[in-house]
């Protein structure tokens, strides 16, 4: 698979499905769009250029946390998320960025909406991906979710994957 | 201070044979409750600001509110550490309008009026309107807190000018914020980065969970699942009681305790990985030749939860965390987590302490949140409280009170009897 023949269509549909899996809280299979050794990355607001190594970001998973933290999201004993919360994911400003045999770059908008006790909390920024081949299909390598909020008020959490 | 008395309701309960000690839910939920609050605790209390490390250079400054008053949290060119209300003395605007950053002078966008960093007026825009002695005994210079001291950079505020001393204020809080510094020589600073989030629930519901251990098994067992994965061989013992809760006095409280997850300083355990661990052994081989094996015990291997009254927490576990909660309106809070760390931290080190904080810590943690649950779903119990007479129970421990465990309520129990000093002048 040469990543070089990637369009933004492609993307755009992965990304998609993405927010499928996520809106029926498809955990599990969504963890399967990343590869085992990944990074899942959402920096503070006020983290500016700073990376997770220097700087307090709310998360940074390698593969095993995510792992971890996908299986925590769907027990029951997970208390913030359980009853289920309902979300919604919305994505838009789809671009591919650079390509190369074997890593694509690309980013999206998100406005990511959960409802939970009567509360409509809209989670908003943009995703930035690095897609590696693995097995003949996409995978995320690593993916950073930057939220355009001044902090996470009135959400107060950031307990779904968003 | 003048403070009209609004009927305030009785806020204790206790009943000896029962062994009850209870609270009035309209603490948290009440709105005339909440206002007698910021005039009875809020400005009468040493309020935590901030730490010296976050203005590194003259100059600098960081904007900050702290219980509703906006603040400039400033390092002046003359070095000197200040706090001047971010309100204009003309006409009220807000005059510094950045988050933070460095500058040699503010100036309000409205009318144009200025002051250097020292808060001294320098320039007064259409000056020929104004008599010469205008601002004679500068009235009108930028308004600073009246009180501002600081321990171990820690810098807090008080709106009182009477105040006892901050030293004398922390008491028997002090040797616990000098064990988190004693971890280095070098001096500690704010790391990069601040986790700023809301809990809707009152302020003081933190506080309480801020030093509850009680809660740890029935809130966290997901956390704890997360923890035997991530550290083989370690079976996490919450059945047995691994440490203590004091009371230090004024309202300050600390569970202190042997955790089951790594400390980066200096507590080495398989979920840190195995490349950090030399140098966590070495940070701990240099604690024990400095301070000594007893000392040494409780800055590597002890965690512990203080709480500064009323509203500071210093969670000395995965790694040192500062958190702050700020009264916004009876249900709901504003929280700030900032991550503490000696300043020659390697590398490798700053990064293995950024890891161990988030695997529990903060909004998007595997413990935090659970938290924020419980306290939310408190506070829907709480609001109906308006119209019925309810109460917590904050009683366990009371048949032991000479020897209460980790897990045992007296230190929240201090932490009423001094706000309910503080609001009704009782005593205990």
């Amino acid at each position: 698979m040469d990543l070089r023949e990637l369009s933004k269509a492609d993307v755009e549909a992965f990304m998609l499905h993405e927010a499928e899996l996520l809106d029926s809280w498809r955990l599990p299979e969504w963890r399967e769009l990343l590869v085992e050794d990944c990074r899942y990355l959402v920096p503070s607001c006020d983290a500016g250029g700073g990376t997770a190594r220097d700087t307090l970001f709310y998360i940074a998973d390698d593969g095993f946390r995510l792992t971890e933290r996908v299986k925590r999201m769907m027990k029951k004993t997970c208390h913030a998320e359980y009853p289920r919360s309902r979300v919604l994911h919305t994505i838009s400003n789809v671009q591919l960025h650079e390509t190369s045999a074997d890593t694509a770059r690309a980013s999206s908008y998100f406005v990511t909406y959960r409802h939970q006790r009567g509360n409509l909390d809209t989670y908003i920024g943009r995703h930035d991906y690095l897609f590696v081949p693995q097995g003949g299909q996409l995978k995320i390598k690593e993916k950073q979710s930057t939220l355009h909020l001044e902090a996470l008020r009135p959400h107060g959490r950031i307990t779904l994957i968003v | 201070m003048a403070d009209t008395g609004t009927a305030l309701p009785n806020f204790i309960e206790t009943d000896a044979e029962r062994g009850s000690f209870r609270v009035n839910r309209k603490a948290y939920s009440d709105q005339a409750v909440f206002d007698a609050e910021l005039r009875r605790v809020f400005d009468r209390c040493w309020l935590y600001l901030g730490h010296v490390s976050e203005l590194a250079k003259p100059n600098s400054y960081v904007l900050r509110t702290i219980a509703g008053r906006p603040l400039i949290f400033s390092r002046g060119a003359d070095d000197e550490v200040r706090a001047f209300l971010n309100i204009c003395p003309h006409r009220g605007a807000q005059i510094a309008r950045e988050r933070s950053g460095s500058a040699k002078s503010f100036t309000c966008i409205y009318h144009g009026w200025s002051w250097n960093n020292k808060g001294e007026m320098i320039h007064l825009q259409g000056e020929d309107g104004f008599c010469d002695k205008f601002n004679a005994c500068g009235e009108v210079n930028l308004l600073q807190v009246p009180r501002l001291e600081s321990y171990r950079g820690l810098v807090f505020i008080n709106f009182d000018e009477n105040a006892m001393s901050l030293s004398d204020y922390l008491a028997d809080a002090k040797d616990f914020i000098d064990i988190i510094f004693e971890q280095s020589e070098a001096d500690m600073q704010v790391v990069g980065g601040t986790q700023e989030y809301s809990i809707r629930c009152n302020w003081k519901g933190l506080a309480e969970n801020s030093i509850d251990i009680y809660h740890g098994p029935g809130t966290h067992p997901s956390y704890i699942d997360y923890l035997i994965t991530a550290t083989p061989g370690v079976i996490p013992d919450l059945a047995n009681d691994q440490g203590r809760i004091l009371k230090l006095g004024n309202g300050h409280g600390v569970a202190e305790y042997y955790g089951p997850w790594g400390r980066p300083i200096a507590d080495w355990k398989s979920s840190l990985g195995e490349a950090i661990r030399p140098e966590i052994e070495a940070k701990e081989r240099e604690i024990e030749a400095r301070l000594g094996t007893e000392r040494a015990e409780r800055v590597t291997k002890r965690s512990f939860n203080l709480l500064i009254f009323p509203n500071l927490a210093l969670l000395n576990i995965h790694a040192v965390a500062i958190r702050s909660f700020q009264p916004v309106r009876p249900n709901y809070m504003d929280a700030f987590m900032w991550m503490l760390a000696p300043a020659d931290d390697s590398e490798a080190m700053k990064a293995a302490r950024l890891n161990n904080f988030l695997e529990f810590l903060g909004p998007g943690g595997f413990a935090t949140p659970d938290d924020i649950e419980a306290l939310e779903t408190c506070q829907i119990g709480y609001d109906v409280s308006a119209r019925s007479e309810m109460w917590n129970e904050v009683s366990k421990g009371i048949p032991r009170e000479d020897n209460e465990n980790w897990m045992d309520e007296g230190h929240m129990r201090a932490f009423w009897t001094q706000w309910n000093r503080l609001m009704t002048g009782a005593e205990a």
